[in-house]
């Protein structure tokens, strides 16, 4: 089974239809990978993989800013 | 007691600012303006202000219910982009359409003000019987009054619209709504008269695409409709993408959300009342109809109605 970050860039990979940068710690939107609307995609694609519900209150996309992020988030979830 | 919706009404200023000469302006192209944002122009008041432009909605409102100004019983304005003081404009634009002592209240909200009032105005229908819901803006005196800042100044366009709730039967009654308000991201979009319009796009984008269809669903559970017997969507018109977003996300097809984005951008509270007259000129009521609106604050949810 891949671990949280290899599933992660799976699912970035599929929204943005392209490679995730190598940096885990890279603005996934600044670098122009992701734009607000495909945010949105990411956020309910995240909710499907993992199999969780993000409440309203986490919804800050600095949370979802980049790869290492993410994952930090979703540590604080499980 | 019921209420009932019975007409709208609409004011564009005259002047048509294009993504042509906003783009000269602002160091972009217009191509990028409209692949953003879906609009192609936008309205920008002169010496109007958001009374003047109330009053004129309020008036083409009237016309359309055909019932004199002296039968209202309250008037609601909405506006977020009223400048700050007193009096507040809904005594201002009362006196301007000659409503004497009639009671006039203030919604200072952004966006989702002419949903609000209009909620309101469902409730308090019964106790004052006509109430007369108007929403202005002028967004142009926000985007002007510091340097132009891009991401924000393609959006904005000025106007008003307005509204006829009654407890007397008309064309659609309300059968329900859904108000919700959350101020801890309050600081995502934010103005306050003193430095420039702060916008965090990503933030406004991502809880507008999952609130706006969360708000719509359960003022439809509630009102015992389903998504895909709605007949109209008349959404708060902030963006393009946003109203397919919520089309998708609702499982109808866009045609079925109306849009005018692209001819007025973003009016702030007034545009989903401008959707509605645009929508109402030209249909006769042929189902369930749906208003939803999110904004700064957050302020979001969702009415329904129905045909009678």
């Amino acid at each position: 089974m891949p671990d949280t970050r290899e599933r992660l860039r799976g699912v970035i990979e599929k929204v943005a239809e392209k490679p995730v940068p190598d940096d885990p710690e890279e603005s996934l939107f600044e670098s122009g990978l992701l734009d607000s609307f495909q945010l949105v995609d990411l956020v309910g694609a995240i909710e499907r993989e993992f199999s969780i519900k993000i409440p309203d209150a986490d919804l800050s996309p600095r949370k979802f800013d980049s790869v290492a992020r993410m994952e930090a988030y979703l540590a604080t979830r499980s | 007691m019921s209420s009932y919706l019975h007409a709208f009404g609409a004011y564009l200023p005259a002047r048509v600012v294009s993504n042509a000469e906003l783009a000269q302006r602002l160091g972009c192209s217009p191509e990028w303006i409209e692949k953003s944002s879906g609009i192609r122009e936008r309205r920008w008041a002169g010496d109007e202000g958001v009374v003047e432009m109330g009053a004129e909605a309020a008036r083409a409102c009237l016309t359309r219910a055909a019932i004199p100004a002296s039968q209202i019983g309250l008037l609601i304005l909405a506006s977020g982009s009223a400048p700050p003081g007193f009096p507040s404009p809904a005594a201002s634009l009362a006196a301007r359409l000659g409503l004497g002592i009639v009671p006039a209240l203030d919604v200072p909200m952004a966006s989702a003000g002419s949903l609000f009032a209009m909620a309101i105005a469902s409730r308090l229908a019964e106790d004052y019987g006509d109430v007369l819901v108007v929403a202005a803006e002028k967004m142009s005196a926000i985007i002007q009054a510091h340097p132009l800042e891009k991401n924000t100044a393609i959006l904005f366009g000025d106007g008003a619209g307005a509204a006829l709730v009654s407890s007397r039967p008309g064309s659609w009654r309300i059968l329900d709504s859904a108000l919700h308000s959350d101020g801890q991201f309050g600081e995502d979009l934010r103005y306050d008269w003193t430095s420039p319009l702060k916008m965090n796009g990503l933030s406004v984008i991502l809880h507008a695409a999952r609130k706006m269809p969360a708000a719509i669903q359960e003022a439809l559970d509630r009102s015992k409709v389903a998504a895909t017997g709605v007949a109209q969507f008349l959404l708060h018109q902030a963006n393009q993408n946003l109203l397919v977003r919520v089309a998708r996300a609702l499982g109808v097809p866009e045609s079925r959300v109306f849009s005018n984005v692209a001819r007025y951008g973003n009016t702030s509270s007034a545009s989903m009342l401008i959707a509605a007259a645009e929508w109402s000129a030209e249909a006769s009521p042929a189902g369930p109809i749906v208003f939803s609106a999110f904004g700064a604050g957050w302020h979001w949810g969702a009415l329904v109605a129905a045909p009678e």
